[in-house]
């Protein structure tokens, strides 16, 4: 069979077919990389403080952003939700408002981009220079196993740790909601409060923002550690690798966000 | 940095991590208040609910004593059959009506139990014989057209 040329309608249809092999085949490589990282994770929980250390950094050195951004999302929830509920002379309702936003769409979603680019980033950059620095095979060749010994503590890590930050993100974020708008505004305290507890549901709404970050979790860990280790180990490679973990984290979250919105709090 | 002060600091992260999770369930959330104590179930028929929901309030003089349980149909009359869980220490007299109202003009819908002056009391699983069912606006509007249009007829003459 004579080569297709690179020209014209075949060359464009010969492209097309690469691009969708090429994304199916790395969809499989991720498949595979997860089920290896779930088949060797025992080591992670045997030998519990690597999965500790990695909490320390992709959680605990997260704490700081998590916070302080919580704070200015509730701040500005409160301003802005204020803002537009008094139009309708329901300025108490701002409780609600600011509670469920973050509850249920706000508090999961940033905390998740927020992780993605402050932790999901460096577990990529680390896993790639190790990769690139050949650590990853000199592992290999004393016997031990790369992804039991590095990547899977790495994943679990920050599997445990979203659900965390995310309900600090949600906590903070309505205690910056009743910052500005009780203690700066002036909207009645009992108010903000009772009416916020009477329309605001732990199972429906607080558990499943808990549900939703776990799910971000476990898709920007996969993302990271496994960009981390498909870089090309080269200066340039390791870059790449970096902005795509972003990148595809950030489309990621969104996406599924949408999914599980859509299961969630379809039968309101 | 040491193994122990690691597990420190991620042991404060966890305790804050769950505190939060604490602060939005009880402050935030009504995961303490929903929980009503010891309940009995009561019934009422009513040929329309509007936009009432399950889990919605069940006030009476403007008191929240209990929740809806569950809305259905019954097949037999077309009517909606409502079944509330109500406090065990409130006791409501047979002659109760039970009106679904609104609270406030755009408000959430709930159940208004006003209380008739019957010496026996509603058992659990029994049912309210006086419901209101709630007001649906196009109707209104549909009866005050009406009464405005029989009202303009013998001008006409």
């Amino acid at each position: 069979m004579p080569e297709p040329s690179s020209k014209g309608a075949l060359g464009v249809i010969a492209s097309l077919g690469h691009a969708v092999n090429e994304i199916a085949q790395r969809l499989g490589f991720v498949a595979r990389f997860f089920a290896a990282i779930l088949l060797y994770s025992g080591q992670s929980f045997r030998r519990i403080h690597l999965t500790i250390r990695e909490m320390y950094f992709s959680g605990f050195q997260s704490l700081l952003i998590m916070l302080v951004s919580s704070l200015f999302i509730g701040m500005v929830l409160g301003l802005q939700g204020f803002e537009t509920l008094q139009r309708f002379g329901s300025a108490e309702a701002l409780g609600i408002m600011v509670a469920l936003s973050l509850t249920r769409e706000l508090g999961p979603v940033v905390a998740a981009l927020l992780f993605a680019s402050r932790a999901g980033s460096s577990i990529t950059a680390e896993i790639g220079l190790m990769k690139a620095t050949e650590q990853l095979m000199a592992m290999d060749m004393m016997a031990v196993n790369p992804i039991a010994r590095v990547v899977a503590p790495k994943f679990w890590g920050g599997v445990l740790s979203m659900p965390l930050l995310a309900s600090l993100f949600s906590a903070v974020g309505v205690f910056g909601g009743y910052l500005v708008g009780v203690v700066v505004i002036g909207v009645d305290e009992g108010a903000f409060w009772s009416q916020m507890q009477s329309s605001v549901d732990f199972r429906l709404d607080i558990w499943n923002g808990i549900i939703k970050s776990f799910v971000f979790g476990i898709a920007v860990s996969l993302i990271a550690v496994f960009e981390g280790y498909d870089s090309i180990p080269t200066a340039e490679g390791v870059s790449a690798s970096i902005r795509r973990t972003v990148v595809n984290s950030a489309l990621t979250i969104l996406a599924l966000d949408f999914v599980l919105t859509s299961f969630m709090f379809r039968g309101l | 940095m040491s193994r122990k002060l690691m597990d420190i600091w991620v042991g404060f992260f966890v305790v804050i991590g769950f505190s939060a999770l604490l602060f939005l369930a009880l402050r935030v959330g009504n995961a303490a208040s929903a929980n009503l104590g010891e309940t009995y179930t009561l019934k009422a028929k009513f040929d329309n609910i509007g936009g009432l929901k399950v889990r919605g309030p069940v006030k009476s003089a403007g008191v929240v004593v209990g929740r809806i349980a569950a809305i259905s149909l019954d097949p037999d009359a077309y009517e909606a059959v409502v079944t509330m869980r109500v406090n065990a220490r409130y006791h409501f007299p047979r002659d109760t009506y039970a009106s679904i109202l609104t609270s406030g003009l755009l408000g959430e819908q709930y159940v208004g139990l006003d209380v008739g002056g019957d010496e026996r009391m509603l058992k659990a699983g029994e049912s309210f014989s006086r419901t209101q069912s709630a007001v649906v606006l196009e109707k209104l509007i549909g009866q005050f057209m009406l009464n405005k249009a029989s009202e303009g007829a013998p001008n006409n003459k």
